[in-house]
């Protein structure tokens, strides 16, 4: 028998004996209407909602830089009817194409749905700030839509590190929330933000380490130990909040990163501000993005703790101690997640307080899903965590028609969405969750 | 490389599933452990390659005592093995699962690609595998998948390979090739343990066989010696290898299944258009390699999968759509191919297992409560009849071993009047003891005047029981031969052979109607 590059069966007997039953099998698969459908609900409620539901004759400004800025860019304003009726046909065309490719049953590119978001949510802020007198500044949002994600970025990669060697890590909040807590003690103390992002890494190694010797060493639910650490986090550090911080205000004061500017790539318009006007945590964020991008996928060390999530019998049978890869990985999952947690104090120049993680860790396993175990993926989950929240807030603060506290809700609802795997079928680590005996 | 091993014992509990075993591979031969299931091969051979610690006994290699306290260990010595479950990461390509554990690296940590790829293309153009280094692993057949298991065995320097049951998931045609590799790898030097409880493998290939029954080495056979003698030897006593099956005498068509097909969720075709009838007090077996559609043909005709087209008529009724608990009740027998899975609850005792699809009904179950004396006194009556060995009733049916298991489940779906019988691979991972009792039941249905449909790969289980044989490849039926049709066409068939040039190949007629063909037996 012979194999093609392809992977097809070509047995050999069909040289010999004419042509084999062709396989596999010919047979059309179903319709799958779902995101056309959704296209259309959505492109119908702009049009009712951003076309006809704002007044004619508003206009609707966006500036692109502030003040500080090398380049200035002038605002631009545009008028708010048209502009989202432009828009407005723009998504009828990109549904329409959607409903086009369902009914050849061709799988839907990633660039559809993306065009389609942006689309939606551009034509949804023409409505939003439509005659306001406050310009909305692009940078700023993207600017603090960034920030808000570097959390769930953090916390992510915590968690693709953690299941793509076997071990579910519910405990990212925990560890987040570690960080967060002894890198505002160590700043504090220390007198240096920098002593805090060293502090803040180890706070989190220590949740990790608990959790890969119950996980893997005793076999404990790896969801129930995970629950278990964020309540003993809380827990641990509310106390000490209240009592050891409360009395020594000189460890709990407020510290902060200083920025970091870049020459030159900083004076990039619109985007320079954004990404190259940042503090080391941001610049170490995006290092470590990229690094586990390549490593994960192309060194010995990405391809043996792969095998461990995947199949630890194979890796066993190959020499790989499975459960001390296990480990190892865990706690540095949970040094990444820890140097996460100090986003909340020394980078936002604020001093600890009580559940300051507010759910973010929780927010990352949903980032980890939507991108799909992988690296790139889920800091683009992330940044789509982040700006709708940003978006929300923002929006809270000007007299929006909506209620703020229904946009507040935004992200949640993106996340129960992701998680219920409306984005696309999605495919965990084979052996996730799982516990060897070797 | 020569390889002894001396007085091996590992026991779990207080069952020896070795005990003092002795054995000696020499270099470039080709030795083969030959025994029933669950005699312990596979035991001895993880002792080896370091997965179990002996209890007692020594490794020794090339004159010298060694110790594994791991694969890795074993591997380092120069001992390969392809499991017979593969240790492959479905996900990973060829070239990843053959270095995983031995990675050519440059600097970082990053693997070396071209290196490891050239590793496998290496290999696999010296024994002409013609395997692509970057295709992955899930998207090969179990085949060539196996070829990857060789090759990973080989990139690590491996002097002895084990090949623990390597032919169960292989046509005939792919068993002759992989014997052709193992005499080449033979030739080559390389030692090989060859495990199997396949007599004709076994005369076919080996120098040496060491028979193995309860643990312990029963004796040596030669590759010359009768397979009637050999199987008597690995059994422990005399067997007929054939169940005599009286002729048939089948009667009208009972079950009908037109144009049937299946598509999974993914839009993937699982069943196309398939379509066949089974008289009744007929046979008609599924024959092909596991897992081109004959898992889900069966479960679409139990009613576990919901068919996309097609008709599944039973005596003229529909039961396409159905529920699973109307088809059985409708008179449907069934023996699923996983017994652990789908034939039994393993936490529930013997006698609940032996009434689980009628318990709500009498006498077993009335008003909503089970009647645990007209349950007990079924479950006496069917492990007398049945034979099977028990300690008592009320024991969880997970202790039982797998033959005492699967005769409860045959028990069970025979013990009420069938209008049809539907078993998959009933004898799978059973003693030969078991298998002659489950084929007498069989047959025993179809001389009652039942329809039976019996899915199975072991093509020996066929050419014993069927006396029709439908080949399916891919999702779909190749042809629909006589139960006497040569183990050589039917190999063809099952690699995707059209049924006429397979039997012409052959040189067999072709079948006109229904006349049955004297094909040349192999």
């Amino acid at each position: 028998m012979t194999q093609t590059g392809s992977g097809l069966l070509q047995p050999a007997p069909a040289d010999q004996f004419g042509p084999v039953i062709p396989g596999p099998p010919i047979v059309r698969r179903p319709l799958a209407l779902k995101v056309p459908v959704a296209f259309a609900g959505l492109t119908l409620l702009a049009v009712v909602a951003f076309v006809f539901g704002s007044d004619a004759g508003l206009t609707t400004r966006f500036s692109l830089a502030s003040e500080t800025d090398f380049f200035q860019l002038p605002d631009f304003a545009v008028p708010t009817r048209p502009a989202a009726t432009v828009l407005a046909i723009i998504m009828a065309g990109l549904t329409l194409l959607a409903f086009q490719s369902a009914a050849q049953r061709h799988k839907l590119g990633l660039w559809l749905p993306s065009v389609f978001g942006l689309a939606w949510i551009l034509s949804f802020m023409v409505w939003v700030i439509a005659g306001k007198t406050s310009t909305w500044t692009i940078p700023a949002l993207l600017a603090a839509s960034l920030s808000l994600s570097i959390p769930l970025v953090f916390g992510a990669m915590t968690g693709l590190v953690c299941e793509r060697v076997g071990v579910i890590n519910v405990a990212i909040e925990g560890e987040l929330l570690a960080g967060a807590f002894l890198g505002a003690v160590a700043a504090s103390a220390a007198g240096s933000a920098y002593v805090g992002l060293i502090a803040a890494p180890l706070a989190g190694m220590l949740v990790g380490a608990l959790l890969a010797v119950f996980a893997v060493r005793y076999w404990v639910d790896h969801i129930i130990v995970g629950v278990v650490l964020n309540v003993l986090v809380t827990g641990l550090t509310s106390y000490l909040f209240s009592t050891v911080l409360k009395s020594n205000a000189g460890l709990n004061r407020a510290t902060q990163l200083p920025k970091l500017p870049i020459p030159i790539l900083g004076d990039i318009p619109v985007i320079g501000p954004v990404l190259f006007r940042q503090s080391l945590l941001v610049y170490l964020m995006y290092a470590l993005v990229v690094g586990l991008q390549v490593m994960l996928f192309r060194s010995r060390w990405g391809l043996r703790m792969r095998a461990c999530g995947e199949h630890p019998e194979a890796a066993d049978t190959v020499g790989i101690q499975v459960n001390r890869t296990r480990i190892r990985n865990t706690i540095l999952g949970g040094a990444i997640a820890g140097l996460g947690g100090a986003f909340f104090t020394i980078e936002m120049g604020l001093a600890f307080n009580k559940e300051m993680s507010a759910g973010k860790g929780f927010i990352a396993l949903a980032a980890m899903i939507l991108g799909r175990w992988n690296p790139k993926g889920a800091v683009a989950a992330a940044l789509l965590f982040g700006f709708a929240g940003e978006l929300a807030q923002m929006m809270g603060t000007m007299n929006t028609p909506i209620p703020s506290n229904i946009l507040l809700m935004i992200p949640y609802l993106l996340t129960i969405l992701a998680v219920a795997g409306l984005v696309g079928r999605v495919r965990a680590p084979a052996a996730e969750g799982t516990f060897y005996r070797s | 490389m020569r390889l002894e091993l001396r007085g091996i014992s590992k026991r779990f509990g207080d069952f020896w599933a070795n005990r003092g075993i002795n054995l000696t591979v020499e270099p470039g031969e080709i030795h083969a452990l030959l025994g029933e299931n669950g005699a312990g091969k596979s035991t001895l051979m993880n002792v080896l390659y370091g997965l179990y610690q002996p209890d007692e006994g020594q490794i020794i290699l090339d004159g010298e005592a060694v110790k594994f306290t791991s694969p890795g260990d074993a591997m380092a010595a120069g001992i390969g093995m392809v499991h017979q479950h593969f240790m492959l990461v479905p996900v990973f390509t060829v070239a990843e699962n053959v270095v995983l554990g031995n990675e050519p690296v440059k600097a970082a940590g990053l693997i070396d690609a071209k290196q490891a790829r050239r590793l496998v293309t290496e290999i696999s153009e010296r024994f002409k595998f013609d395997i692509d280094p970057d295709a992955y692993v899930e998207d090969l057949p179990v085949g060539v998948q196996q070829r990857v298991e060789i090759i990973k065995a080989l990139s690590r320097d491996a002097k002895i390979l084990i090949l623990d049951e390597p032919t169960a998931v292989l046509t005939p045609q792919e068993t002759d090739e992989l014997l052709t590799i193992m005499r080449e790898l033979a030739a080559g030097g390389t030692s090989i343990v060859f495990i199997t409880h396949k007599l004709r493998e076994v005369r076919a290939v080996a120098d040496r066989i060491t028979v193995i029954r309860l643990g312990k080495v029963v004796g040596q056979a030669n590759p010359s010696d009768s397979q009637t003698e050999m199987a008597s030897m690995m059994v422990g006593r005399q067997v007929g290898l054939q169940a005599p099956k009286p002729a048939a005498g089948p009667g009208e068509v009972a079950l009908k299944v037109g144009n049937l097909s299946l598509v999974s969720a993914s839009g993937g075709g699982l069943l196309q258009d398939i379509s066949f009838d089974v008289r009744a007090g007929e046979i008609l077996a599924i024959a092909g390699v596991q897992g081109n559609g004959q898992t889900e043909l069966v479960e679409t005709l139990i009613g576990l999968r919901e068919p996309t087209s097609g008709l599944i008529e039973l005596n003229g009724e529909s039961l396409a759509g159905r529920t699973v608990r109307q088809i059985l009740d409708s008179g449907v027998g069934y023996v699923p191919e996983d017994r652990g899975r789908d034939g039994m609850v393993g936490g529930l005792a013997i006698s609940e297992n032996l009434v689980l699809d009628q318990f709500e009904y009498p006498p077993f179950g009335r008003y909503g409560a089970l009647d645990y004396k007209a349950i007990n006194s079924n479950a006496d009556a069917q492990i007398k009849a049945f034979d099977v060995r028990v300690g008592s009733p009320n024991d969880p049916i997970s202790t039982l071993s797998g033959g005492n298991a699967q005769k409860v489940i045959v028990a069970r779906e025979l013990s009420r009047e069938l209008r049809l019988l539907v078993v998959a691979n009933p004898t799978r991972g059973l003693d030969v003891g078991s298998i002659e009792t489950v084929h007498a039941e069989i047959l025993a249905e179809r001389a009652k005047g039942v329809p039976v449909l019996l899915a199975s790969t072991e093509l020996d289980e066929i050419t014993v029981l069927a006396d029709r044989i439908a080949v399916m490849y891919r999702g779909r039926l190749v042809g629909i031969v006589p139960g006497d049709t040569s183990r050589d066409a039917l190999g063809l068939m099952m690699a995707g052979v059209e049924q006429g040039k397979a039997l012409a190949a052959v040189g067999a007629a072709l079948p006109d109607q229904d006349d049955s063909v004297e094909g040349d037996l192999a």
